[in-house]
């Protein structure tokens, strides 16, 4: 079981502090323990900068200069056999490093082998898209800018793809505020009713755990059916909880709960 | 000629029956509850249960529609988002009066677990509804009754009340 930490103002902490658990990290290996990633690596290093690689959990991890994405996944995808772009997005390091990490999962069906192609872009600085080597690049790109906020060029088709088009602020960022954020907390109202409305309807209620008894606006309790908004401070009427009334229905048999057969039997 | 005498107040009589017009349209309207198939997430997959050869809603003259205004009653099934709002509320629009709806599951009713920014807490934010419907997510049988007592409301009320709009503007 983890250790258990306070928790009481885990909300008040800066991002980036205690707020979330931090996995220790997996040893990395040097890539000359494979020779099919070492091979791989002369590749990719006689034609463009390779920063940093290393093997992790079996897979080999690339840096490279963001201007080559494009080419170095090319470079994988026509001569290194590494067929499959399974999955790409980004990392939010604004905070430590003042930019995001891209990365591209490469998976090779011929050598059983995964590379896990990386680059580091600043803030506003845009990458190049890949969706004419891989298809499946075309929506991880565009969920890579919706919940990112990372430009990404020549892509055939460039928008948000989860979020409405109209969306402020990008959710996966980590400063992104998850309660109290003005635009998200009245979108719907804004949108459908205008701002005027926003008096009417009024905020909307985050706290899971809000119980208010003597709210009549949104429920009744069952069985107590009262008036939209009306005072039950001092007690409510009765009302029967039963689907039909006493005196029976128009045209209608009066349901009768002893004639009424319950089927026991599941398969029927 | 008939050679005997007919009381044609009683049952048996003839067929015919006394009543007042509002009680005729209510029962009318209550008993031929076309639903809008609203299925939003999992509460969805109860509702389809229930229209389904098991429960059978098609017995009782709930019969669900594709189209809203074919549609008496929306039946939200489901989680709604802020990205679908502006739909369920032009869907809800399209509706012919008179028109009910049952706000089924917790999701529908507050927002439920999905505690995000990403959520409408409550359909009630967007669209006027007639009857809460808990559970997570309700049973068949749940929304059999739901329907039973939206009948009942539906029952209570005058048939040629004017059509004023609803408390949400």
């Amino acid at each position: 079981m983890r250790r258990y930490t306070p928790k009481d103002d885990v909300q008040k902490k800066a991002y980036y502090t205690d707020r979330f658990w931090v996995a220790p990290q997996v040893p990395k290996f040097d890539v000359s323990d494979d020779e099919v990633f070492t091979a791989d690596l002369e590749a990719i290093k006689a034609e463009y900068e390779v920063l940093e690689a290393y093997i992790q959990v079996e897979q080999m991890v690339v840096y490279i200069e963001p201007e080559d994405n494009f080419n170095v996944l090319k470079l994988m995808k026509e001569q290194l056999e590494y067929t499959q772009l399974s999955e790409m997005s980004a990392i939010d390091w604004l905070a430590d490093k003042g930019g995001f990490e891209v990365f591209y999962q490469m998976l090779s069906m011929n050598k059983r082998k995964r590379i896990r192609v990386k680059c580091f872009i600043e803030e506003n600085q845009a990458v190049e898209s890949v969706e004419k080597l891989f298809r499946s690049a075309d929506w991880s790109e565009r969920e890579m800018y919706d919940m990112f906020g990372i430009k990404v060029n020549n892509h055939p088709f460039f928008k948000r793809i989860l979020m409405p088009d109209d969306w402020e602020g990008y959710p996966l960022l980590k400063t992104y505020p998850l309660q109290g954020d003005e635009f998200a907390s009245w979108y719907e109202v804004d949108k459908i009713f205008g701002k005027e409305a926003r008096d009417v309807i009024g905020p909307e209620i985050r706290d899971s755990a809000a119980v208010d008894r003597y709210d009549t606006k949104r429920f009744s309790h069952l069985g107590h059916e009262v008036p939209y908004g009306a005072d039950i401070s001092e007690g409510e009427p009765d009302a029967s909880p039963l689907p039909q009334e006493e005196g029976g229905v128009f045209l209608i048999e009066k349901f009768n709960l002893e004639e009424s057969v319950v089927i026991s039997d599941r398969d029927r | 000629m008939a050679q005997h005498q007919v009381n044609f107040t009683q049952n048996g009589g003839l067929p015919v029956a006394l009543t007042s017009v509002d009680k005729v349209v209510n029962w009318g309207r209550s008993n031929s509850l076309w639903a809008l198939t609203y299925g939003l997430a999992c509460c969805g997959i109860e509702m389809m249960a229930s229209g389904a050869s098991r429960y059978d809603f098609d017995r009782f003259g709930t019969i669900f529609r594709s189209s809203p205004r074919q549609a008496d009653i929306m039946i939200v099934a489901g989680t709604l988002t802020k990205k679908h709002a502006e739909f369920i509320r032009r869907l809800y629009d399209q509706m012919t009066e008179p028109k009910w709806v049952i706000s089924m599951g917790s999701c529908a009713n507050t927002g439920g677990m999905f505690n995000t920014y990403a959520t409408v807490q409550g359909v009630d934010r967007v669209i006027p509804v007639d009857l809460y419907l808990p559970g997570c997510a309700p049973r068949p049988e749940t929304l059999q009754y739901a329907v039973m007592m939206l009948q009942k409301k539906i029952r209570r009320e005058k048939a040629d009340k004017s059509q004023k709009p609803k408390r949400l503007m």
